[in-house]
């Protein structure tokens, strides 16, 4: 608790004396308290929340539709060899294109409005939430199979009962990942076309020389990510109780 | 079933692993069988094909050629009568002790009070009463195959096969598990087909002794074990002992 407290209390000190003494303009290097002024502003005017909920939108909706693809093709690339060696090429491929590079297609695709920022947001999920998925899968020891199929265990028993509650772990690793990432997607997608959403408000106060309100949207954007985070961490805590505390340290 | 037919029946059973370069020939023409309540156990050089045996008396591995007979009928696949210990302990480590050893029942259907009724009385036959919440990382080597045995016994099958199920523990608690098993042999009826390599718990525990040769695996020793029951550890020093001991290991050459 003690180092946490100093965190937070450390690099605004470290910022607030380097913008005093480096003398830079506000444009350039605004203190902690002008940023602070000019997230009470726009916390008071509504434009924070407003963009910060059009983003939050995208990002859970690129979160669902990322997972949901992901796990499902996850789990039949990881039963099927087949599948794994046909498919594998394009994803990997697929995964060598800077989502930036593709952002700006969905968006003449998909037009600027939300449907083209979830996607994006989805996108960039997809791939660590796979990689998991399938590794998770494969990770199922042999014996349980066979302790399972001893045992007459339906298709779906096993699935149920064995291979989710061992997956478990390792996709909720991968989930974590992803969701940092689909705020990043969000953003970009953001960045390349609309009119709403905090990429668009970066691009705004860029585009105005406001610094302070870029900075805003940085950090809200830092809280997004991290709130997520937290909520995939309390998930796990939740449902891998049984690792005990050895792990979860 | 009537009471003189054998629990399980062997015929010319042979295993072949298709392999990368060539075949795998684990298991050839193997003729046993095992009567209802016989404690038989399975002894050979590693790589014999014990554990393939133990695998197609329990269906889960189909024969090359050969068959099994479960009960006088022929066995295809996994049957609900059969229970099985593995090599590893095979717990889950998501459920506790009393989850894991109901899994069998609720794979079944069982209602949740008749599950959590019958693994207690389990749990209380193996010896765990009071570790029924506890989780697998939590237990010893010896305590897990515990659990591995009540899993086995819990939806009450009429055979119990068990894949070198000490293998992993030290001497000492290897020893005391032994007996441990011939006690809960004798509380439930149920019939045995045990994978060991050591000759001493094979001795100690069956009233027959199979020896596999090597690979591809026969049976070279069908050795009914003299010894009187109740076995009792003590018996493992005297000369008796010994002289069987050595025309085992003679056996396996």
């Amino acid at each position: 608790m003690g180092t946490i407290l100093f965190t937070i209390i450390f690099f605004p000190l470290v910022w607030e004396a380097i913008s005093r003494w480096s003398g830079l303009p506000a444009f350039i290097l605004p203190s902690p308290l002008e940023v602070w002024a000019r997230f009470l502003r726009a916390l008071a005017d509504g434009s924070l929340l407003r963009h910060a909920s059009v983003t939050l939108l995208e990002v859970l909706g690129g979160l669902a539709i990322g997972l949901s693809t992901a796990t499902v093709l996850g789990y039949l690339l990881a039963k099927s060899r087949t599948l794994e060696r046909l498919l594998a090429p394009y994803i990997v491929a697929s995964q060598s294109i800077p989502v930036v590079a593709i952002a700006p297609l969905l968006v003449i695709w998909f037009g600027p409005g939300r449907l083209s920022k979830v996607l994006i947001s989805s996108l960039i999920v997809f791939f660590p939430v796979l990689i998991n998925t399938i590794v998770g899968v494969r990770s199922v020891p042999a014996e349980l199979h066979d302790l399972m199929r001893s045992l007459r265990a339906t298709r779906w028993q096993t699935f149920v009962k064995l291979e989710v509650p061992a997956a478990l772990p390792v996709l909720l690793g991968g989930l974590k990942v992803g969701a940092t990432l689909s705020v990043i997607g969000a953003v970009v997608g953001e960045f390349v076309g609309s009119e709403k959403g905090l990429g668009f408000l970066i691009s705004l106060a860029r585009g105005l020389y406001d610094t302070p309100l870029s900075y805003v949207v940085v950090f809200s954007l830092v809280a997004m990510a991290l709130t997520l985070y937290g909520l995939v961490s309390l998930l796990e805590h939740r449902l891998l109780a049984w690792q005990g505390i050895e792990n979860n340290r | 079933m009537n009471a003189s037919e054998p629990a399980l029946v062997t015929r010319n059973l042979s295993m072949v692993y298709p392999n990368g370069d060539g075949s795998l020939h684990a298991l050839h023409q193997v003729d046993l069988q095992v009567q209802p309540q016989e404690f038989v156990c399975v002894v050979g050089p590693s790589g014999c094909g014990k554990t393939t045996l133990l695998h197609l008396l329990a269906g889960l591995l189909t024969p090359s050629s050969g068959e099994v007979l479960f009960e006088g009928k022929p066995l295809r696949g996994p049957r609900r009568h059969i229970g099985f210990v593995f090599q590893q302990t095979s717990l889950m480590p998501w459920r506790s002790v009393v989850e894991n050893i109901s899994l069998p029942l609720e794979l079944q259907g069982v209602a949740e009070d008749e599950r959590r009724h019958r693994a207690m009385e389990l749990i209380e036959l193996v010896g765990l009463a009071g570790f029924e919440n506890t989780h697998p990382h939590n237990l010893s080597g010896g305590m897990a195959q515990r659990v591995a045995i009540a899993r086995a016994l819990v939806h009450e099958p009429n055979i119990l096969l068990l894949d070198e199920p000490f293998g992993a523990l030290d001497a000492l608690t290897r020893e005391r598990m032994a007996s441990e098993l011939l006690r809960i042999w004798s509380a439930r009826t149920v019939t045995v087909v045990m994978v060991t390599h050591s000759i001493s718990e094979a001795l100690l525990l069956s009233d027959r002794l199979l020896v596999l040769s090597e690979r591809p695996g026969r049976v070279r020793l069908d050795l009914p074990v003299p010894l009187s029951r109740p076995r009792l550890l003590e018996m493992t020093y005297t000369p008796r002992f010994g002289e069987l001991a050595q025309e085992v290991r003679a056996a396996i050459g």
